[in-house]
Parts: C-alpha cells; structure tokens; sequence
C-alpha cells in the first residue's frame, strides 16, 4: 500500500459542486450513450452525488466516470475508468463512462499522444478513485459511529464486520460528497488489483458496432449548416482570388467567403501547424452541395512568398519561424537528401575515438536507409462542428489536444476563452494529425461568420493534401570492424526533410566504446507533424536492419548479437546519458525469442527479429514472411512488450496488432510524393493502404509481467516493424530492403504485391 | 431537385434532394442515419457500406435516382437490438479502435455471410479486401466473422 498526498493534485479533487448544476460540465454530450449494459442491473439513479471531478455516485449505487482524455481508438475511454475504478473499489458492472469536455479546471492533461495518457494518468486516477472511495469510508464511519479504520470496502459495499453494518456505495453518497476531501489517502497493492489486468470490453462497443452518433462528423443540431473548404492545390502557394459568383447560383448554396487562421499579430505555438492558414469556406444546406460547388468554384492560386512568423517555445521564448518559397519536387528532395548524407552534420554524440577507429578498420559496412513522407490518412476526414453566435463558442470536435487550440480559437474569434466550450467528439484516427487542430479554429471561423450552427467536413483529398505529414528521413550507417569482424566503431548520420530523426543516446548508444552520431536537415515548405512515434518510426527500421546485417556480416544470430551488445550496455555502459535500461530490453528480446520458438524455426519461413525502446517501453518483435503464389505473405507476427503494467490486456493486444499492421503496411506501401509542390496522391485509389489481404495471418502480443509502473502502449509497437519485416523479407528473397516503401522493389524481382 | 420514396430499414422516407446526391449523404444529412461514414468518396475504402436488396454495396457512389423500389438497409437497420451475429462477434472480439470504419466492415460482413455461410480464411480476406481499417484490426475482423459463420 501506498500513501499518497492528495494536496499534489488538487485542483482534480477540488469539490466543484457549485459547478456541478450548471457550467460548461453539462453538455450536450450529457449522458450519451449510458446506456445500461446487458448485464447491468442498476438503471440510472434519480440523483448524482459528485465526490470529485472523475466520480459520481448516485443513491443507487450507480457509478459515473469521466473518462478525461480525447479517444482515437487507443480505449483510453475503457482504460483510464478502469484506474478510477480500481482505486474507488467499486463493481465494473456498476459503472457508466462519460467522455469530459474540456475542462482544463477540472482535469490535468486533456491530451492524446505521446503514449502517455495511461503514463501520466496513472497516479491522478489512482488518487482520484482512492479519494472517493476514502470519503465513503468517512461517511459510512459517521453514519455507523465507527472508526474508518474498521470500514473494508469490496467491489462497490461498504461494511463494518464487527457490527454486521452494510452498505452500498450510493446509500453514503449524499454525505460522502459534503465530507472535508482527507490530506492523505491509501493506494491499493499492486497485488490486489481486481479490474486492472483483468479485460474489459471497450465502453463504446455497442454504441460502435450499431452505428450511433459518436463522432464530430455525426453532430446535428436544429438549423446546422454544412460547410466544405477549399485550400491551395500546392504547397508553397497561397490564395489569391475567388469568384463567388461562380457558384452563387448553385442550389443550396448559401455563402461562400475566405477565412484566415491566425490574425497577423498573433504568436503561435508549437501545434499550430497549418499548412494554409487561408482557405475558402462553402457554406449550404447539405455535404453534396457544398461539396459540387467546391468543383465549380473558380479560384486563382499563386505562389507564396517566403513568410515567417513567431513561434512560442515551451520555456516561454519567442522564435522565428520561415516558411521557404518554392513549389518542391520529390526527385530534388533525394538528390539533397543524398547530398546531405555525404556533408558533415551537426555532432550530436561522440564516445571515445570514432575517427580513429574507422581509419583502422579493417573492414567498413556502409548502408544508407531512406524513407518518404506519409500522410496519416485517418480514416475519418479533418472536419468539427461548431456552433459560435456572438461572444460565445460551442466546438464539438475531434482533436487531440484542446489545450492547444484554445489560444488559436480565442484569437481567431476575438472571444474569450472562458466563453469557449470545446467538447471532446470521439476521433476517427488520430495517429499524432490531430494533435494540430486548426480545423476546429476553421469551423468556428464559419460558424461565426454565418452565425449559426455548422458542420465543416474535408473531402479525402482535401484531407491527403493538406500536409502535416510525416518527414522524409534518410540515415546512413557506418561500422568499422577489425580483422576477426569485432565491431571497433558505429556512425549514424541521419537527417530528414524539414526535421532529423535521431535520436542520439538510444540503443546501440552505450554499447559501443566509439560511437559517433550526427544530424542535418533540410528545411522545407511542406508541413510536418506528429505521426505514430515520431522519429522512432524511421529511425528504429535503419537501425535495427543495419544491425541484422552487421550481425550476419560477423556470423552471429541476431538476437544472440543484440544481447550481446545490451550486456556491454548495462555491466560497461560507454557514456552517461543513455536513455534506456539494457535489461529491460534484453528482457523483451528474450520474450519474444521463446515465444516465436526462435531457436526451432520451421522450413521455408523466413524470420526477421528487431527491437526498439521508445516512449518509455521496449517491443521485440519477430515477422515470418513466406513467398506464396510468388508473393510475400506475412504469415506470422510476435511481439514482447514492456510497458509495465497493463491495464485491460485485450485492448492492449489490439492496439499492439494495429500498430504492427500500420507498421507493415507503411514499409509495403506508404508514400506521399510531389511534384511542383502538389501531392501525387490524394485518395485511396492511388495512395495504397494496408488491406485485408496484407495483414500478417497471425499476431501474438505477450506483455513482460514485472508490476512496474505502466509507459507507452500505443506507439512502441510501431517502430520495430519496419527492420523486423526487412529481415525476414530478406531471408525471403537475398535481397536487403534499403528504401522505403518496399513493394516497388518486390516488385522489381518479380514477385506480386 | 426531385422526390424520392425510399425503403430504408424497414420504413418509407420522401426526400427532396437533386437526382445525383449519393445516397450515403441522403442518408446522413437529410434522414439522421449518420451510422453509415463518409471515408473516401470514391468506392475506395467501404466505410460507407449499406446494402441494397441484401447485397452490400458503397454508398458513396449509389445516387438516389437508381435506388428505385430497392430495399436498404444501414448499420441502424441491420438488427432490432444490435444483435446481428456478425455485431455480436464484433462484441466479443472487441474488434474496433476508432471505430470509424467498422460499420462499412459490419455491413461487408453480413452480405458476405448470407451468400457463403461457411467461409475459408481466404474468401474472409477477399471478401473483406474493399474496407480499408485504418486501425488495423484486420486480424479482429476475419476472428469475429469466422465466429459470425459458426452461429448463422
Ligand atoms: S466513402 Fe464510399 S467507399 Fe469510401
Ligand atoms: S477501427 Fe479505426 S479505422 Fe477501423
């Protein structure tokens, strides 16, 4: 058991009862979709009685929890109830899940990304549930006029045994919520743990699986209007005129006028990426009107000077950001990149003498890895609603950091942000796009425009081309070895367009006593953002393959080679600032070397094996690929995770089989190219998704059971996939795959894709 | 703009709409059957799956006009109380993440069985080939329609 301090994070115990009848808590989204489960018994309560910001407990028993964070598909709708719950010791059956709007008031870290939201959670929702739980303690102990020390609870009932007293939860609620919140409350062990760890179905299952109103896209209220943009059709160019007369006479066309993100004089901040802060709005009486009209519509584009603007950092400093001018072209961005990879870079870490090392060598292995841009392609297009008429707002939309859209929304509008209610609409995908929310700033431009209710929806192609993609990276690896093949010396040099992808004191960092990494980039016109663990993506598929190479070019197993490397790493480590625990890696790789029976592979299976740490856990994973009718099937897939403890195991397992199909998809096929700053694919015919078909036959997830303290879950997964298929692919057909994507070259050796 | 009697889930609607709007948006903003998604546009992706006499097919692309007397049916119509076996495999696997395109892949689904009640791995995956999962729950997917087949 765990003592903690309820005073650290007080403002989400907070008693807000005050708020509790009225306020911005109370949405629309009220109570949608609690509807009592097949096996629920309790109805919904005639009262609510608040105990903190996450809890309510009605006279029946019945539970409410707010689920605080914005839900993509990682289910941290189920998961992050289930901590609350956990600690509240109540009975899952009991409980109804509430999305909370935004509500920075009430609840840290409204934020979806990174692989943190059970991380950071972990200890406010342990506290919250253990807090509510204590003041039904308390109220109970004054009812009874028994010491709280005496009360034991159990899933939901509160009792005092030498009395024989009995109660449910709902029975102390309407005293539990005027009781003083205690200083200090108790956490559960670890080993008491009765919802966590044990799976629970995803809350919005039946609400999904019949098709209710769930997303932004699905909000309809009396009078809503519907709106459709149309944005530059190049990077590097901007609005110049439109003529609105072109489709003024169009039915149910209702308004057409421009819109523009940021006022001149505002500073924005590091997710106010928008790659066309001006775009023209179509407003009508329905999507297919307003979406013909965007086709007659008759615009004059032109090329965009270079601009800049002020950015704000996170320490509070301002800096100044360029755009470069210039209609880009992908066959310039490799022949820079190549050229980029040939300079010297910006050192970024050097141990011992790298220099010196490769001038010795005996033999030196040099291969260079390259990757192009991605679209994230959600499958749910940018869109919102919005709802603005005079000084107040209303947003419902699908955005994974409200926070970082509050400022936008109050200087695009001129509203101030305590008049601005952004609720939290489920998101169709989110993949790190929509951390960058200027499409709700977009909805509520129009809205208030027209002053009234308005559904603003992209089109696929307005969606796959406008930006804020994932980088183009290249990286070149370098490994000097001396006669009898002893690795004397690594040297990663990495770079990408507009951003670099290394990251310097990771793995193979700290094994190595001569170590060198360097970086460079190439600034550019076309927009970047998050995309499923950013940097990891690329980087983890160059450095895990050169690895399997350098592994075979010595005559090592390449598991046995990693851990070799990771015990230097942890009994020798070169340098200080590795950021990684040498054990808890080799730990996943010897997972996964028992789970995929490594050591005993089958005839005509070829395996490919790679490991990556990132947002505080490490996956090992091993691909089987077989070629079949001439085609390469991934038969099978094993993945051994460290994320510490795991929450709800099933949903856990799906996100980890996501994001390896996301991984084998994008190293198959994944690729955004341009020409004349115009994206060369803009919907699904050309841009070529993982299907059905590709998707590995089999997946295994095993998690490392060591009751640590939960880390990412959502991305880790994703990075190893790209070495782990490239290895196994070449045990497959001789060939390494160096450029992504990979089926181009398959292609090329005749094999179907 | 014309009228149109339209058969979906069982009821008789009358929309006033242009000849040429997908049926996929008379659906979602003029009847409030937003269940069926909007992916693509383009027959790409399924997300907008309906079925039309039985047969699923993409809404996006079906205009109003060659609906005729057909039957449709929507996500919202497939079963009184979302107890479509194909909806109740989906439960048990817990198959979605985001859940935006499952509905298109429900719908793909149930066509699929009633023609091929007992399915091999390899028409699941044809069959499934047109619905695009962002999320990647594929695996999930051909799971819970092999779970779907054993109870039809
Ligand atoms: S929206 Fe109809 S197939 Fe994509
Ligand atoms: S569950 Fe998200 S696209 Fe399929």
């Amino acid at each position: 058991m765990t003592t903690v301090n309820t005073k650290l994070d007080r403002r989400s115990f907070l008693k807000v009862s005050a708020l509790a009848g009225g306020g911005m808590m109370l949405s629309f989204s009220w109570l949608a979709g609690c509807k009592p489960t097949p096996e629920e018994e309790l109805g919904l309560p005639k009262e609510w009685f608040e105990l903190n910001s996450y809890i309510k407990i009605g006279e029946n028993g019945a539970v409410t929890l707010y689920s605080p964070n914005p839900e993509f598909g990682s289910n941290v709708k189920t998961s992050m109830p289930m901590i609350l719950a956990e600690e509240l010791d109540t009975d899952w059956k009991n409980v109804f899940v509430e999305q909370a709007d935004f509500y920075p008031e009430r609840f840290d870290r409204q934020f979806t990304g990174g692989s943190q939201g059970i991380r950071m959670g972990w200890r406010p929702m342990r506290t919250a549930g253990a807090t509510a739980r204590a003041l039904l303690v308390n109220a109970a102990a004054q009812t009874w006029n028994v010491p709280s020390t005496e009360i034991t609870t159990s899933a939901g009932i509160l009792e005092h045994k030498a009395s024989g007293k009995k109660a449910h939860y709902g029975e102390m609620a309407s005293l539990a919520a005027t009781l003083e919140v205690p200083e200090e409350v108790q956490l559960k062990d670890v080993n008491d743990f009765k919802i966590i760890g044990n799976s629970k179905k995803n809350v919005d299952g039946e609400n999904i699986v019949t098709g209710k109103p769930l997303f932004a896209l699905d909000h309809r209220v009396e009078g809503m209007k519907y709106a459709a943009i149309v944005h530059p059709p190049a990077f590097g160019m901007r609005l110049k005129s439109f003529d609105k007369n072109s489709v003024s006479g169009m039915h149910g066309i209702l308004d057409v006028f421009p819109i523009s993100v940021f006022k001149d004089d505002y500073t924005r901040n590091s997710f106010d990426t928008t790659t066309f802060p001006e775009i023209v709005a179509i407003v009508g009486n329905s999507t297919w009107e307003v979406m013909q009209a965007k086709k007659s519509l008759k615009v004059e584009w032109e090329n965009a000077p270079e601009t800049s603007f002020q950015m704000a950092g996170w320490g509070g400093n301002t800096s100044s950001v360029s755009i470069p001018a210039g209609l880009e072209n992908s066959s310039v961005h490799k022949a820079r990149m190549a050229e980029y990879s040939q300079k010297p870079g910006t050192i970024l870490r050097r141990d011992g003498d790298p220099e010196g090392a490769f001038k010795k060598a005996a033999k030196v292995i040099e291969r260079t890895y390259s990757a192009p841009f991605l679209a994230h392609n959600t499958m749910e297009p940018m869109n919102c609603f919005a709802d603005v008429k005079g000084d107040k707002a209303v947003i419902y939309g699908p955005t994974q950091a409200p926070e970082f859209i509050m400022g936008t929304l109050v200087q695009a509008l001129g509203i101030p942000r305590e008049n601005i209610q952004i609720n939290l609409a489920r998101m169709g995908g989110g993949f790190g796009r929509r951390a960058y929310s200027h499409h709700l700033v977009e909805a509520a431009l129009i809205s208030q425009k027209i002053q009234a209710p308005v559904s603003m929806v992209y089109t696929r192609e307005d969606d796959m081309s406008a930006g804020v993609y994932r980088p183009a990276y290249s990286a070149t690896y370098r490994a000097a070895m001396d006669e009898n093949n002893n690795l004397l010396a690594l040297h990663v040099k990495a770079g990408g367009i507009p951003e670099s992808p290394i990251h310097a004191n990771r793995f193979p960092a700290g094994a190595i006593d001569n170590y060198l990494a360097e970086s460079w980039d190439i600034p550019s016109n076309i927009t970047i953002g998050a995309f499923r663990a950013p940097r990891s993506n690329f980087i983890a598929g160059a450095e895990q393959s050169f690895l399997d190479e350098l592994a075979e070019a010595m005559g090592k197993d390449p598991i046995e080679f990693r851990l070799e490397l990771l015990k230097r790493a942890e009994t020798n480590p070169v340098g200080e600032n590795n950021d990684y625990l040498p054990q808890r890696y080799a730990s996943v790789l010897e997972l996964v070397r028992e789970k995929s029976n490594w050591n005993s592979p089958q005839p005509n299976v070829s395996r490919g094996v790679s490991a990556y740490f990132c947002h505080n856990s490490y996956v090992a994973e091993v691909v089987d690929t077989v070629i079949k009718n001439n085609q390469p099937v991934v038969e099978s897939v094993y993945a051994a995770v460290d994320c510490g403890i795991v929450v709800n195991p099933d949903a856990a397992r799906n996100m980890g089989e996501g994001a390896i199909v996301d991984g084998i998809g994008n190293a198959f096929f994944g690729e955004l190219a341009f020409e004349n700053g115009t994206p060369t694919k803009t919907n699904f015919d050309k841009y070529r998704m993982i299907r059905h078909k590709e998707a590995p036959k089999k997946i295994e997830v095993h998690f490392v059971d060591n009751g640590e303290e939960p880390t990412g879950l959502g991305e880790p997964l994703f990075p190893p996939v790209f070495a782990a298929l490239a290895n196994s692919l070449y045990k497959a057909t001789g060939k390494r795959y160096y450029e992504q994507p990979f089926a181009p070259q398959l292609e090329m050796q005749n094999l179907k894709m | 703009m014309a009228l149109f009697t339209l058969n979906i889930n069982g009821k008789t609607q009358e929309v006033d709409v242009d000849s040429n709007t997908p049926i996929l948006w008379v659906l979602r903003d003029h009847l409030d059957l937003v269940g069926t998604k909007f992916g693509c546009g383009i027959a790409q992706c399924g997300a907008c799956t309906i079925h039309l006499d039985g047969n699923a097919v993409r809404s996006c692309q079906l205009p109003v006009s060659a609906v005729g007397s057909s039957v449709i049916t929507t996500i919202e119509g497939l079963s009184e109380n979302g107890n479509h076996p194909v909806q109740e495999a989906w439960l048990e696997h817990d198959v979605p993440q985001c859940g935006y395109c499952q509905a298109g892949q429900i719908m793909t689904a149930a066509a699929f069985l009633k023609n091929n009640p007992n399915p091999t791995e390899e028409e699941i995956e044809n069959a499934m080939n047109g619905n695009i999962c962002r999320c990647g729950t594929y695996t999930r997917i051909k799971a819970a329609v092999q779970t779907a087949s054993q109870k039809l």
